[in-house]
């Protein structure tokens, strides 16, 4: 195509930091439009954290608010913790998305609307009243700046000679609005052009169409008199060193192939299909050539049965689901823990109860984790904090899992799995090597005792085809030592305390919690796990710049606990938890370590922004 | 790997004691079970018996083999697991009635459908024992028990036919009343490549004694059994002088001495699946007018891959097109860009 000259001189402004939130149709293509967006922007050296936010239908009615899917992406040239408490930009397709996402938008934020959605079919679709005109209300106008583009009339004529149906030439609508996006941010359109190229390779005409409707947007910013300006942010002082742009799901599927490739073990993972852990299925099928073996289980309960046998074998068995799965495979945890096998638990968490929230996110599953089977059956749990923390945290779950052999729960969420993030990645040879805790085959004396420990309480791993070996396991009480069924109290009791203090001993192995951020001692520490990292470090950071006597930690290991965690919490005067969930890591702590901690609680199936972190802070603060 | 070693049906059995009811069925089939092992010439430590709970799920306790007494219902999906990383393994899944239909009933015909190279013992003794004494997915009808005291309203499974409409490859059913016979179907349950099903009637003396009285007692068993073979006519009576011949799609108990000979008689074809389909239908009430002989052997033994093979397949595939995985390579993905 051409270039055209601009016709009005354009002005280029500087900014730190930016947040776009693109609303649309759950047809429109959001999501793409929004992860294209994030890869080029990180190919372009900023820093950013990214949220999506989809309806629970695949197709929910269209232009309803029902069927408003998001992208929410924060990048900027310093550090960015968060996908952005409020945007600076909104990228509205249709009047329903506007309606719906409004609020999240900053005072003379930047409203971009195709004017098309905004018809009156549209507008009764997303429930306006018949003589609504939103976007000439004076409530928007004085309050917003707003740029209209028919973004559906453009993306037709630019296609008008192709040939195409206008259906068919509807659905490069996105890509028209990435274009001008693109321009607007001073981005290059190469990696979406290389994307169209791979994605549609057998569709020549389909990548033609999207890479001109691509330019046509890059280029009506160009030419169109209504933008005057578009915006630069440079890339973020990161330490030096390759990246890549990482989801949650695939760090954890690729920690969980890391770990097996360290301990040489087959990895085996057993599954059925749930939002928000699908992904992690999806990405381990694709690496068979890593020896990985995924079996897509009839239900929950096989599917972690099917790794329980996998490990009594001798692989890595993994599992993942979400809260409702997990409680269907309470039993077979339970199954587990007596048996002393590695077997890893991944709980991509979703607001629940029952069937819940599926596409929000929400940490009310710590509890499930921690007391979720009959019986006496504590196990560890492990948190990832981020997208790219899930890598090192679940490789940490695995390592603690075939070290101690013991199941071990890594805890994810909605919001880390389906988020992004730059990742400075590791080298395969910098990971620690894993230690496997296998039996030595070979003539014996005495019978073999399955359930003989070392000083760590842990038992060997002898598996089938190791001659003189031979043993049975099961779930009935076993007696100590030989591993023989067992109904003798004594026995009982000695069991269910030797269970306990194994997982306790772990705290050994682990280490010690860091102040993220923030004095020593102080007035609040705020202490967090699992994925309100982002904005608990970034409200910190802000509290620190105003001199505020706060500093944040942040949990990895939730059981056991580092040995040190006490220490931390009373040197400052006050311990604030906000959790996604009614309180669970606070009454856990309550209760252990008998302190006083704070909780700060949010059940609305989004994130904490780090505002309200800020505000409780300040509270704490001045009472 | 199988490799012979001589040995007895004794050096399979395992130092503990048997805690099953004295006349209990079990009993039996665990010897028949060692002593099979014996003959094949299994290495102990590469056997792995996989059960789920009820009074047969004891059996692993009972074997000095690798054992796994698992969960309610659950041995096929970890038996699953097992045999899709350790293919090598000779793997056998003990279950019951409750276990296997009841509880289970989903992952068992799942099981059956993937088809592992494993050995399903199903002892079916039309009741639930270990919790003393309920009906079962396979009691008849009426069933008095403690659950039912005036009659159960299920109408019962039938084993066999659920089997077959899992997709499974291997079907036979013995008793533990016969031992020789159970001896050699274990042999071909053993020896069939896929999953092989073998119902076992087992009887249950404390809970539900006579269960199977009409296929195990002299005086009734020669009319109501039939034991098929490959190849064979389906000739039953205490001479074999009745048969089974093919009605159209109907199987027609026939007198051999009066108007018919051996040669109308359906020969059995273990490999023919819509015959096998009419055989596990072949499931008449034995007290009931007309009974068809209830038939026992290898009904169904049909090919299909296995499936550990074929994920074996995939990943040696995957490494051919795509070398080992390199860590690396996975970690950078797609694109990268460098600072500094
Ligand atoms: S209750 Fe019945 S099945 Fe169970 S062990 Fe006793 S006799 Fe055997």
């Amino acid at each position: 195509m051409e270039t055209k000259k601009p016709m009005t001189a354009k002005s280029t402004e500087e900014r730190e930091e930016v947040t776009i939130l693109f609303a649309g149709d759950s047809g429109d293509g959001i999501q793409l439009t929004g992860n294209q967006f994030t890869n080029t922007t990180a190919l372009h050296g900023n820093d950013i954290s990214t949220f999506p936010n989809f309806p629970a239908e695949i197709r929910a009615p269209q232009g309803t608010l029902a069927g408003v899917s998001g992208f929410q992406l924060h990048f900027g040239g310093v550090p960015i913790y968060t996908p952005g408490d409020s945007c600076d930009v909104l990228v509205v397709m249709n009047a329903a998305a506007l309606k719906a996402n409004l609020p999240k938008l900053k005072q003379r934020g930047t409203i971009i609307a195709n004017r098309s959605g905004f018809d009156k079919k549209s507008l009764k679709l997303a429930g306006y009243p018949d003589d609504a005109a939103p976007l000439k209300a004076e409530s928007l106008t004085s309050r917003y700046r707003l740029f209209e583009m028919d973004v559906t009339r453009m993306t037709r004529e630019t296609l008008a000679d192709s040939g195409m149906g206008t259906k068919e030439r509807d659905r490069s609508k996105n890509m028209f609005v990435l274009g001008f996006i693109y321009w607007m941010y001073s981005r290059n359109l190469d990696f979406t052009i290389k994307f169209l190229e791979e994605k549609f390779a057998r569709k020549p005409a389909i990548v033609a169409a999207n890479v001109k409707v691509l330019k046509a947007g890059y280029h009506f910013g160009e030419t169109s008199e209504t933008f005057t300006t578009r915006y630069e942010v440079k890339a973020a002082p990161m330490p030096e060193g390759v990246y890549r742009n990482v989801m949650g799901n695939q760090a954890t599927a690729m920690g969980l192939i890391a770990a097996a490739k360290k301990a040489n073990l087959k990895l085996f993972y057993g599954s059925y299909p749930i939002t928000p852990a699908s992904d992690i299925l999806h990405t381990l099928s694709k690496h068979k050539n890593f020896g990985v073996r995924t079996f897509q289980a009839e239900d929950e309960i096989a599917a972690v049965c099917s790794a329980i046998g996998a490990s009594f074998g001798g692989a890595l068995g993994a599992t993942a689901s979400s809260g409702p799965g997990i409680a269907l495979k309470a039993e077979a945890i339970g199954l587990a823990t007596i048996l002393e096998l590695p077997l890893l638990i991944v709980n991509v968490q979703r607001g629940g109860p029952s069937t819940g929230l599926p596409t929000k996110t929400e940490q009310a599953d710590l509890f499930q984790a921690m007391y979720g089977r009959n019986g006496e059956a504590p196990l560890p749990v492990v948190a990832a904090r981020s997208p790219y923390d899930a890598f090192e945290a679940v490789f940490e779950a695995a390592r603690i899992s075939i070290e101690h052999m013991i199941p071990v729960f890594f805890m994810s969420d909605g919001y880390i799995a389906n988020g992004a993030e730059p990742w400075q990645f590791p080298k395969a040879a910098d990971l620690p090597a894993i230690q496997t805790h296998f039996a030595t085959p070979g003539a014996r004396e005495n019978p073999y005792l399955p359930y003989q420990r070392d000083e760590r309480l842990v038992r060997e791993w002898a598996i089938p085809g190791m001659e003189n070996l031979q043993h049975r396991i099961g779930g009935l009480e076993k007696e100590d030592l030989t591993g023989n069924v067992s109904y003798d109290p004594e026995n009982h009791e000695k069991m269910v305390r030797i269970r306990e203090e194994k997982v306790e001993r772990i705290a050994h192995f682990i280490p010690d919690l860091e102040i993220d951020n923030g004095p020593e001692e102080g007035d609040v520490l705020v202490l967090g796990w699992g994925s309100t990292y982002g904005a608990i470090k970034t409200a910190v950071v802000q509290l620190l710049e105003e001199n505020k006597g706060v500093a944040h930690a942040h949990l990895r290991y939730l059981n056991p606990f580092p040995k040190n965690l006490e220490q931390v919490m009373r040197r400052y005067k006050t311990v604030l938890i906000p959790e996604m969930n009614r309180g669970q890591l606070l009454p856990i702590l309550r209760g252990k370590y008998l302190i006083d901690a704070k909780g700060l609680n949010k059940v609305k199936g989004v994130p904490f922004t780090a505002a309200e972190i800020k505000a409780e802070v300040k509270r704490l603060i001045a009472s | 790997m199988e490799k012979t070693v001589k040995r007895t049906g004794k050096n399979y059995a395992s130092d503990q004691d048997i805690r099953w009811c004295p006349g209990c069925g079990d009993y039996s089939i665990l010897k028949q079970t060692q002593s099979v092992m014996a003959e094949i010439g299994l290495k102990k430590e590469e056997v792995v018996f996989v059960s789920g709970i009820g009074c047969s799920s004891r059996f692993p306790y009972y074997m000095d083999t690798y054992g796994i007494h698992s969960i309610h219902g659950r041995a096929p999906a970890v038996a699953s697991g097992l045999k899709a990383t350790r293919p090598e393994l000779s793997v056998w899944l003990i279950t019951g009635d409750g276990d296997a239909l009841s509880i289970g009933g989903n992952h068992f015909a799942h099981l059956l459908r993937r088809n592992f190279d494993l050995n399903v013992l199903l002892f079916n003794n039309e009741i639930y024992g270990l919790t003393k004494g309920q009906y079962s997915p396979t009691s008849p009808i009426n069933k008095i028990t403690k659950s039912s005291p005036v009659g159960s309203l299920d109408h019962p499974f039938n084993p066999l036919a659920f089997a077959m409409g899992a997709e499974a490859t291997f079907v036979a059913r013995a008793m533990d009343r016969d031992p020789k016979h159970l001896r050699e179907i274990l042999l071909r349950t053993h020896q069939h490549k896929g999953t092989s099903l073998l119902e076992i009637y087992q009887n249950c003396p404390v809970f539900n004694d006579h269960a199977f009285e009409a296929f195990t007692e002299k005086t009734s068993k020669q009319n109501s059994t039939i034991f098929v073979q490959h190849g064979k006519p389906l000739t039953f009576g205490a001479n074999q002088e009745k048969g089974i011949r093919l009605d159209g799609l109907r199987p027609q108990a026939v007198d051999l001495s009066a108007d018919y000979t051996i040669s109308d008689l359906w020969i059995h074809d273990e490999t023919d699946r819509t015959k096998a389909d009419l055989l596990v239908r072949m499931f008449d009430d034995p007290r009931s007018e007309g009974a068809l002989p209830r038939p026992f052997g290898v009904l169904y033994a049909g090919e299909r891959s296995t499936y550990e093979v074929e994920m074996n397949a995939q990943i040696e595939r995957a490494i051919a097109l795509e070398g080992e995985g390199d860590l690396d390579a996975l970690f950078a993905g797609k694109s990268t860009w460098k600072i500094g």
